[in-house]
C-alpha cells in the first residue's frame, strides 16, 4: 500500500537503503468497553545510517508503533493488520522462536523510563552481558569481559568496577547510557530510541544525543525516535512522521516538512513552539485537545481542530498524498496549507472545550 | 507576559537575602551529614513582572519554592513581602499573608483530589479564608468569575477532575491559585506535563491573566524556550546558589557564567540558524549536594576553569553598560537591570560561547 504511493525514484532508494519498511500496520486495544484502533494504517519506512523521528503529542500512537514493531505490546494490544519488514523479513508472520533470534539482534530499543526498565535485583553486568549469553553462547566471563567494553564505549567511568552495580546507584543519566549499551550491544541494524531525552535535564540530554550520533554513524544503524520534542526532531533527524491520533498525518524529510509544511496540523505544532520571533507576543495555539481513541471522526482525524475543516473533511478521510519531493501529507487542502503565510491568523485558536 | 502594559510603579514584591536551608540526611552509622539545599540565595521580584528560575533537577529550585511558600522554615536569610517577614508573623496575620502567595503545580493529574468537583476545589480557600467570601452567594458569584478568567465555564464546576483534559485540568490548578487574589503566583513547571498544542494555550492564558490582574510570576522550569518566551528576568540556579541573574535577553543571548552559557548552548533549538556552531556539552552532571565541590561549584564540570577555582569560591562579576565586567558588589542596592554572575572568569561574549546571536 505504502510502496505503491511513492514514486519510482524513491522507491529504488527505499529498497536500497530501508532497514526497517512498515507497511498499513493497524494496532487495536481491547477495552471494556470494546476495540479500540490505537495506530491505522500507518507506514514508514527507516533507512541505513539516517534517523527517522516519530513525532506526536502523547496518545498519539507512536509508543504504540515502535512497541508493535519490537513485539513488547501489552497482551490488551494485538497488531490487527499490516506488515513490518526489518531487513526484508516481515517480523509480524514470523514465530516466536524466530522472531527472537531475527529481532534479538536485529533490532534494540531504548526506554524513556531507565529505570522502570533496568531489573533491580540483578547487576548492570548481568543485565548487559545476557544478550551476550543467549545470542551468542558467550561464557559468564565472556559476557562479564562484553559488557565492561560496552560500558566503557557509552562512556560510563570506571567500568571494571561499576559493572558489579546495580541500577539504582546509577544517576538518571548514566542508567540511560546502560540502556543504550543495552540495545547496541549485539550491533543492531535497527536502534528505536522511545523518548530517550524525555525524563533528562538539558546538559545531560546534549550528552545522550550526542551518543547516540556516535554510536549511529559507527554502526551505520538506523534510528527510529520517537519523541514530542520539535527542537530535537529538528536538530537530530532526518525524516520524520508525523502522527496525530494514531494516523500519520505527514511525513518527508525534516528539512522540507518543517521547511514547508502540508498539514494544518504540523504547521499548529511549528507555530506553537516558543521562539524569539514571537516573543513577547501570545502563541499560536491550536485549539481544543486531542480526541479521545475511541471516539475519533469519520472522516479527517483533525477535523475538529483545523481551521480548514470543510464538509469533505467530515465525510472523507483524506489519504496521504505527494505534496513536495519524498514529502505527502493527509490533508484535503495541502495545497493551501502550503501556501498559508507561516503564522496564520485564522490558525489562532480560542481556547474550545 | 513579557510585556508590561499596567502603569502600576515599579515596587518589589519579594527580597529574598542570603537564604539558606539545610537538610540533615541519615548517612549509616555515622549519624547525619550536612545537605545544603540553599545556600545564600538573593533575590528580588516586582509587581507585575516575571522572574525565570532554571536549573537542573536537585540544584534546589523547589527547596526555594516551598520555602518562599512557608512549607519550610528557612536556617538563615531574609524574606521580605512587601517589606515584612512573613516567617514572624502569627495568627490571623499569618493567615492574611497566606493568601499573597500562592503556588500552581506541575502534575495536573496528581494535583487535583479526583473526589471533589473542580468547583468545591477552586472554593476550597474559602473554606480557611472564611471572611473573604462570607455568604454562599458570594461564594458562589467569585467561582464563576474565576472559572470564566480561566477560559472555563460556569457548569464545569460540578464535574470532577477526571472529565477534564491535562489543560484543562491546569486551568482549575490556576483558578484555586487565584481564587484567593494573590500578589505573588509560584508557578513549578506549571506547562512540561502538556502537549505542545496545549502549552502555548496555558502560557497565553498566564499572560493575559497577568496582564488583567497585575500579579508577578515566578515561574521554575527546565524548558528554556519557555522560559525566555515569558520572563522578564531569569535567575539560574547550580547546587543550592543562584549564580546568575539578568534581565532574560542579557542572560539568553550574552550569558557570562559558563553554566549559563552551556545550557544554552545545549538546549536544542528549531530554528536552524540559532544553532551554536560548535555545541558545548558540559561533561558529567550535578554533583552530589551533599559533598560540593570546594571554591566554585561549577568547577568540576566547567570548561573553562583554572587552579583558583577549586580554591577561591568567586565573587560576583557585573556587566556594566558599556559591556565591560567588573566585580560587583552584590550585598545591597544592586540594580535590577544589572546582569551578575559568580564567576573567576566570565564569559566575555555570545561568540565565546559559540551562540548565534538572534536578531
Amino acid at each position: 500500500m505504502m510502496t505503491e504511493m511513492l514514486d519510482p525514484v524513491a522507491k529504488e532508494q527505499a529498497m536500497d537503503e530501508a532497514v526497517l519498511q512498515v507497511q498499513g500496520l493497524d494496532v487495536d486495544i481491547r477495552t471494556p468497553k470494546g476495540t479500540v484502533r490505537v495506530v491505522s494504517s500507518v507506514g514508514f519506512s527507516a533507512r541505513r545510517g539516517k534517523t527517522l523521528a516519530l513525532l506526536g503529542e502523547s496518545g498519539c500512537g507512536k509508543s504504540m508503533t515502535a512497541k508493535a514493531i519490537a513485539g513488547l505490546l501489552d497482551p490488551v494490544a494485538s497488531v490487527a493488520g499490516g506488515k513490518a519488514y526489518l531487513d526484508a523479513q516481515d517480523l509480524f508472520s514470523m514465530n516466536g522462536k524466530r522472531r527472537r533470534a531475527v529481532a534479538g539482534e536485529g533490532l534494540g530499543i531504548v526506554f524513556q523510563d531507565a529505570l522502570a526498565a533496568l531489573n533491580p535485583v540483578y547487576t548492570i553486568g548481568t543485565q548487559l552481558g545476557e544478550a551476550f549469553r543467549i545470542h551468542r553462547g558467550a561464557s559468564r566471563k565472556q559476557a562479564k569481559a562484553e559488557a565492561i567494553e560496552l560500558m566503557r564505549r557509552v562512556g560510563i567511568p570506571e567500568p571494571e568496577t561499576r559493572v558489579n552495580s546495580y541500577p539504582h546507584q546509577f544517576s538518571g543519566g548514566m542508567r540511560q547510557r546502560i540502556l543504550i549499551a543495552m540495545a547496541v550491544a549485539l550491533s543492531p541494524k535497527l536502534l528505536i530510541a522511545d523518548e530517550p531525552t524525555t525524563a533528562l535535564d538539558v546538559t545531560v540530554q546534549a550528552q545522550i544525543m550526542q551518543l547516540l550520533r556516535k554510536l549511529r554513524s559507527e554502526e551505520q544503524m538506523a534510528v527510529v525516535l520517537i519523541t514530542h520534542d520539535l527542537a530535537v526532531v529538528a536538530e537530530e533527524a532526518d525524516d520524520v512522521c508525523v502522527m496525530y491520533a494514531g494516523n500519520v498525518v505527514e511525513q518527508g524529510s525534516v528539512q522540507r516538512v518543517f521547511a514547508q509544511p502540508t498539514h494544518p496540523y504540523t504547521k499548529g505544532l511549528l507555530s506553537s513552539v516558543p521562539t524569539d520571533a514571537h516573543r513577547g507576543q501570545g502563541l499560536t495555539s491550536i485549539p481544543g485537545s486531542p480526541p479521545e481513541l475511541s471516539k475519533i471522526p469519520a472522516g479527517c482525524v483533525y477535523q475538529d481542530r483545523c481551521p480548514l475543516a470543510a464538509a469533505i473533511c467530515r465525510e472523507q478521510r483524506p489519504e496521504l498524498h505527494e505534496t513536495g519531493p519524498g514529502q505527502r501529507s493527509a490533508c484535503h487542502f495541502s495545497q493551501q496549507v502550503a501556501e498559508m503565510k507561516p503564522i496564520d491568523d485564522s490558525a489562532t485558536g480560542e481556547d474550545a472545550h | 507576559m513579557s510585556i508590561q502594559t499596567q502603569a502600576v510603579p515599579e515596587r518589589t514584591v519579594l527580597e529574598v537575602q542570603d537564604l539558606a536551608k539545610t537538610f540533615h540526611v541519615a548517612s549509616g552509622a555515622s549519624g547525619t551529614r550536612e545537605l545544603k539545599a540553599l545556600d545564600g540565595i538573593n533575590l528580588s521580584v516586582k509587581r507585575g513582572e516575571t522572574l525565570g528560575l532554571v536549573g537542573e533537577s536537585g540544584c534546589g529550585k523547589s527547596t526555594l519554592a516551598r520555602t518562599l511558600m512557608m512549607l519550610e522554615q528557612p536556617d538563615g536569610g531574609t524574606v521580605r513581602f512587601d517589606g515584612q517577614d512573613p516567617f514572624a508573623l502569627r495568627g490571623k496575620s499569618l493567615r492574611d499573608w497566606r493568601r499573597r502567595v500562592q503556588m500552581v503545580f506541575q502534575d495536573p493529574f496528581a494535583s487535583l483530589n479526583a473526589r471533589m468537583t473542580a468547583g468545591q476545589i477552586i472554593t476550597e480557600p474559602f473554606a480557611t479564608h472564611k471572611d473573604l467570601y462570607p455568604t454562599k452567594a458570594a461564594r458562589k458569584q467569585r467561582l464563576n468569575e474565576l472559572l470564566e478568567l480561566v477560559g472555563l465555564r460556569v457548569t464545569d464546576a460540578d464535574k470532577s477532575p477526571q472529565e477534564f483534559s491535562g489543560g484543562q485540568r491546569q486551568r482549575i490548578g490556576i483558578a484555586r491559585a487565584l481564587a484567593l487574589g494573590p500578589d505573588l503566583i509560584i508557578l513549578d513547571e506549571p506547562v512540561s506535563a502538556l502537549d505542545l498544542s496545549v502549552q502555548a494555550q496555558v502560557l497565553n492564558l498566564l499572560n493575559d491573566l497577568q496582564q488583567q490582574l497585575g500579579v508577578s510570576y515566578i515561574f521554575i522550569s527546565h524548558d528554556l524556550s519557555v522560559v525566555r518566551h515569558v520572563t522578564d528576568r531569569v535567575a539560574v540556579m547550580y547546587l543550592g546558589r543562584i549564580i546568575e541573574t539578568g534581565t532574560t535577553q542579557q542572560v539568553f543571548d550574552s550569558p557570562l557564567h559558563p553554566y549559563t552559557a552551556s545550557l544554552m548552548s545545549a538546549s536544542p533549538k528549531l530554528d536552524p540558524a540559532l544553532r551554536p556552531a560548535k555545541r558545548i556539552v558540559l561533561q558529567g552532571e550535578l554533583p552530589s549536594p551533599l559533598d560540593p565541590p570546594s571554591g566554585c561549584r561549577f568547577r568540576t564540570r566547567c570548561w573553562k576553569a583554572e587552579p583558583i577555582c577549586s580554591v577561591e569560591r568567586p565573587q560576583s562579576r557585573v556587566r556594566e553598560a558599556d559591556g565591560k565586567i567588573s566585580l560587583g558588589m552584590p550585598a545591597m542596592g544592586v540594580s535590577e537591570e544589572q546582569q551578575i554572575a559568580e564567576c573567576h572568569f566570565p564569559v566575555e561574549s555570545a561568540a565565546e560561547a559559540g551562540l548565534a546571536v538572534s536578531a
